[in-house]
């Protein structure tokens, strides 16, 4: 004790001192979904980071739900993996009480009132859903960190939105030209449209990049392919 | 027994008694019971309930998503007209363009968005699952001054923890034509003319200027719909699609859904017209 007062002086002649409870970290990551009549891609870039921090170069962000819905989340990677914890207890306990999978309209508000829950205690978690819906067609959910959520047939969400969305805005939605018709969705348009909106999205942002995993869902079930991003 | 005992599966039961049930299955309160939040056990002062969140260097992360909004409603001879823009802002960044931010109550009534976009859609979710409650229990709708009171008395329960809604409830019931004010403060107030969001300043101006109560039916909408026009282009947090509806004995119809952009070249055709 005589040493500490030697060493710094008595505690009211010290500088105040503030502490912050900090539990988030931003571990970057983005997604990108795009819907089609009867199928819905969702992929996501495998960069696990923290500022300039590179923690994995192949970690998969886009988590199967049910046989018709996967989730693609980034953020804060320990809320990733709790909501996603809390979320597989919540479906499997749906499926051993009605002997069935839950539909991705259920999932869709399931996990709006599931982030709602920690409103003042939020998952840091940007969420898309994307999935396969009663009729058979594709459908994409984007979510904000507390539950609001948005019925789309396309959407970006994470560390590089605002490069992303603009680009599918522009090539899917026809926004921003005048008599231009928007394209109808096949497979091979969705998946060059999220190769190149990565692809630009890594040239640019340190937290995006090293590869993309595209998860497709069709009713007959969902297949994935990897590819290769820049490693820099 | 023999089967049990040679299976351990009575000590199995006992094991999951000693744990107890909520250990195992993770807590998510507010699907049994709408009005449980979770609350942190943190003192207030370090709970980030916030416009946003604070990460481990300090930055801010932008969490809520509908910040910044113009929505208005007004009563007139001929019933309520509410209108409102469908810009969605985080920060800087244009979440979305295309927000329902009027929310179909049942065919009664309606309910507007402004301030956080999640804030509103759950409560205003609740809000209908208790309307419709009441009408079974009750053989009768319930007043709007009853379903704003409603709204008031749930997010009141939250003062102080940083809900952000500023909403308006507009139906008819027996008394004819309702609106009501509730904010997250817990203020709820009825009234004829009301404007929320970012851009209610310049839409009261248009609003105030053109407001009669002996309108007819279309001049109402235009003007609820020239006001939410004018917001957009003033302000930078309002813009996207104009969307009108009208309130009348028989419930609400939507009016029309069109783009600021549109209407911005029609007002302007309209206006070179107008001087030649």
């Amino acid at each position: 004790m005589a040493l500490e007062m030697m060493m710094s002086g008595p505690d009211y002649m010290r500088d105040p001192r503030k502490h912050q409870f900090s539990p988030y970290a931003n571990n970057g990551g983005t997604s990108v979904a795009i819907a089609g009549d009867d199928f819905v891609m969702i992929a996501s870039d495998t960069r696990l980071s923290r500022g300039f921090n590179i923690f994995s170069r192949e970690q998969d962000k886009v988590f199967p739900l049910t046989p018709k819905t996967m989730m693609a989340s980034s953020g804060c990677w320990a809320d990733v993996l709790t909501l996603n914890k809390v979320l597989q207890a919540r479906l499997t306990m749906y499926s051993h009480e009605h002997h069935d999978m839950m539909s991705t309209t259920a999932v869709a508000q399931l996990l709006s009132t599931m982030l709602y829950w920690r409103r003042f205690f939020p998952y840091y978690v940007s969420n898309i859903l994307a999935g396969i819906d009663e009729e058979g067609k594709g459908v994409v959910y984007h979510y904000d960190p507390v539950g609001h959520m948005e019925k789309l047939t396309f959407s970006a969400t994470g560390e590089s939105v605002s490069q992303i969305q603009p680009l599918l805005d522009n090539q899917i939605g026809g926004l921003n030209m005048l008599g231009v018709k928007p394209p109808t969705m096949t497979k091979d348009l969705a998946r060059q449209l999220i190769h190149d909106a990565f692809v630009s999205a890594a040239e640019r942002d340190i937290n995006t990049g090293d590869g993309i995993i595209i998860h497709t869902i069709t009713k007959d079930g969902k297949t994935e392919e990897t590819v290769k991003l820049r490693r820099d | 027994m023999a089967l049990e005992a040679i299976n351990g599966v009575s000590r199995y039961h006992s094991k999951l008694d000693d744990l107890g049930e909520e250990m195992v299955i993770p807590e998510i309160g507010n699907l049994k019971n709408q009005y449980q939040l979770c609350t942190p056990d943190l003192p207030k002062s370090e709970c980030q309930i916030g416009e946003f969140l604070i990460d481990e260097t300090g930055r801010k992360i932008k969490l809520n998503y509908a910040h910044g909004t113009t929505t208005l409603g007004f009563k007139f001879n001929g019933g309520v007209v509410m209108a409102v823009d469908s810009r969605a802002t985080s920060g800087q960044y244009i979440g979305s363009g295309n927000v329902k931010k009027i929310i179909e109550i049942n065919p009664y009534l309606l309910g507007t968005m402004a301030g956080g976009a999640a804030d509103c859609t759950y409560w205003e979710r609740v809000l209908a699952k208790q309307c419709r409650i009441y009408e079974l229990r009750n053989r009768e709708r319930i007043s709007v001054a009853a379903a704003s009171k409603l709204l008031a008395n749930m997010v009141y329960q939250y003062k102080g923890y940083g809900l952000s809604m500023g909403v308006m409830i507009a139906g008819w019931d027996k008394k004819g034509p309702g609106l009501y004010y509730v904010d997250n403060n817990g203020n709820r107030m009825p009234g004829n003319v009301f404007s929320v969001g970012s851009g209610s300043i310049y839409a009261y101006g248009v609003l105030d200027s053109g407001y009669r109560s002996d309108m007819s039916d279309t001049e109402a909408q235009e003007l609820g719909r020239r006001a939410i026009y004018h917001a957009t282009h003033r302000d930078a947090y309002s813009g996207g699609v104009v969307r009108v509806y009208h309130i009348k004995e028989d419930g609400w119809t939507k009016i029309t859904e069109e783009d600021s952009k549109d209407l911005h070249y029609k007002y302007a055709e309209e206006k070179t017209k107008r001087s030649q």
